[in-house]
């Protein structure tokens, strides 16, 4: 094996860390600053000009921050528990194409710090195991608060992931791969979210659930369980946790937009002009930005707008809307490009957004059935 | 109530805090350089007033004293003489000294002051590095006089300044 593949594979893993943590530090003032305007107020502005320099102080003041470590909790774990959070979070976007390719020095460089051919696999494996960092951290703190927030993680792991798992086989039945790159591609004339509004639709919801974001935050609910699994955690240790949870969000919503957004293409009806990613490789990476940047908004915009929702009633979505409806979802999405192929008529390929969007509506109506009966007529 | 009114309902949840983060106006004052009125009757520091003559209206009775339920102020009273005078009528208030760490601005202090001396301002901004800069002496206390003939204490007219309490009106505000 050449050395100069080594060489760039530790490059690229480097600044794809670096990416991560300047996102993370920059998302926290992103999520302050919109969803204080959000509630009518203007947020931090002071440190540097609007308050860019606010993460370093922030920063800052953690590191300064003294370190408490409580008296009888099972301190391997309790140690453990927050780098067993980050490491997924950095590792999951090994895999995410921030591009194309360029040449440096005749050599070509890929945007991409792998090119598994079973990405997605990938991605559903590392992203389930940071919920072990979230129960152990519950369970060695040897609080209430925390353990619940802990079991709390879990089970809601347990129920989103099967949804989440669907949504990503709906990509890898529309793009006929299971590697990332590929399924970018299979995008270049039509974004899957076009195709299937109803399977983005779910992967956003779960997503939500997947990084703990309002309104799923129920594994550190402030209100109830005095910020669940992290309230025994105090300075650096605390910020692993939080720094884990943005990071999870920036690359949850590149996963978004590689899945179903076209990744870093641009928007399908410019694939021919100058504005194409085929054309100059350095617009991949800012088109990627772009989407990240609406999708993270989404996310910061639900937290301002929706309460958190009562824990049955979270299970239950889980269970009994979304996991059949994505089933139903996957089944309507396979039948269509299976019968397309088979009968060369088009017309079964876009009956697929047409059902899968009268299926939801169907759904809709079941949850607004069991709400009005467990509400005895009044909902 | 129609079937698709909850998710309705959430949509217009959604559009309500983008409306408001598009077109609502912020409510923050920039505080250190932009300051909010305060009330009229918004009780801050205290202040020690004077007359209009430059004359401090405290005539050192210690009824603010007695009234304190938190027992902040310390008042001790000397003797005025027409060469060195401070206030109008026998005594003033040598030591006024109110500790702002116990000061609950409950106003009692003013409402017991026969002469109006004491009033609680609008000033706010209190803050001390230690407990000793928490006690506000008289020259702290004291308002401003606007010209140097008004500095107390001062040379005046005998028998001018031989009422201690003036004549009071109801109070209007």
């Amino acid at each position: 094996m050449d050395w100069t593949l080594w060489v760039e594979w530790i490059v690229k893993g480097f600044v794809l860390c670096l990416i991560l943590l300047t996102g993370f530090a920059y998302l926290t003032l992103y999520e302050r600053r919109a969803l204080a305007r959000m509630q009518i107020r203007v947020g931090p502005n002071r440190a540097g000009y609007q308050g860019l320099l606010q993460p370093i102080a922030d920063a800052v003041k953690l590191i300064f921050k003294e370190e408490l470590t409580p008296a009888k909790v099972y301190k391997v774990v309790f140690v453990l528990a927050p780098v067993l959070t980050v490491v997924p979070s950095l590792v999951l976007a090994a895999v995410i194409p921030l591009g194309t390719s360029f040449t440096f020095f005749g050599r070509v460089i890929t945007l991409y710090v792998a090119n598994l051919n079973v990405g997605v696999l990938y991605l559903t494996s590392i992203a389930s195991i940071a919920v072990y960092g979230i129960v152990l951290a519950g369970w060695s703190s040897n609080n209430k608060y925390a353990m619940l927030g802990g079991i709390r993680a879990s089970a809601q792991m347990i129920s989103y992931e099967l949804s989440l798992g669907l949504c990503f086989a709906i990509a890898i039945v529309m793009s006929n791969s299971m590697n990332l790159v590929d399924i970018v591609n299979a995008q270049k004339g039509m974004w899957f979210v076009v195709i299937q509004p109803v399977g983005a639709l779910i992967f956003l919801i779960v997503t939500l659930a997947e990084v703990n974001r309002a309104p799923f935050d129920m594994p550190e609910a402030e209100q109830e369980l005095t910020a669940g699994f992290h309230s025994e955690y105090s300075g650096m240790k605390f910020a692993l946790f939080f720094m884990a949870e943005y990071q999870k969000m920036i690359v949850i919503c590149m996963i978004s937009a590689t899945l179903f957004f076209g990744g870093y293409r641009e928007f399908w009806f410019l694939k021919d002009t100058f504005l194409s990613v085929d054309r100059y490789w350095f617009l991949a990476p800012i088109y990627l930005l772009l989407k990240v940047v609406v999708l993270l908004f989404f996310m910061i915009w639900i937290r301002a707008t929706w309460p958190r929702i009562r824990y049955d009633r979270l299970m239950a979505f889980g269970w009994k809307v979304l996991l059949p409806l994505s089933l139903v979802v996957l089944f309507i999405t396979a039948a269509g490009i299976l019968l397309e192929q088979e009968l060369h008529n088009s017309i079964y390929f876009y009956s697929i957004p047409i059902l899968s969007i009268v299926c939801a509506m169907v759904a809709v109506v079941f949850i607004y059935r069991d709400l009005r009966r467990k509400s005895n007529g009044r909902v | 109530m129609g079937v698709f009114d909850p998710v309705i309902e959430l949509g217009r949840g959604l559009g309500e805090t983008l409306r408001s983060f598009f077109f609502e106006k912020t409510v923050t004052y920039q505080y250190p350089e932009q300051k909010r009125e305060v009330r009229p009757r918004y009780r801050g520091r205290h202040v020690l007033k004077r007359y209009e003559n430059g004359l401090e209206k405290c005539i050192g009775c210690s009824l603010c004293a007695a009234a304190c339920p938190a027992d902040a102020i310390f008042v001790e009273a000397s003797e005025n003489t027409d060469e060195k005078r401070f206030s109008p009528g026998e005594r003033f208030a040598s030591t006024y000294e109110i500790n702002m760490l116990r000061c609950i601005y409950c106003g009692f202090c003013e409402d017991a002051c026969p002469t109006e001396a004491i009033v609680l301002g609008d000033n706010y901004e209190l803050s001390f590095t230690d407990r000793r800069q928490a006690i506000y002496t008289k020259d702290l206390l004291l308002e401003s006089v606007p010209t140097t003939e008004m500095i107390t204490p001062r040379k005046t007219e005998e028998g001018v300044f031989t009422r201690s309490v003036p004549e009071m009106q109801d109070p209007r505000d």
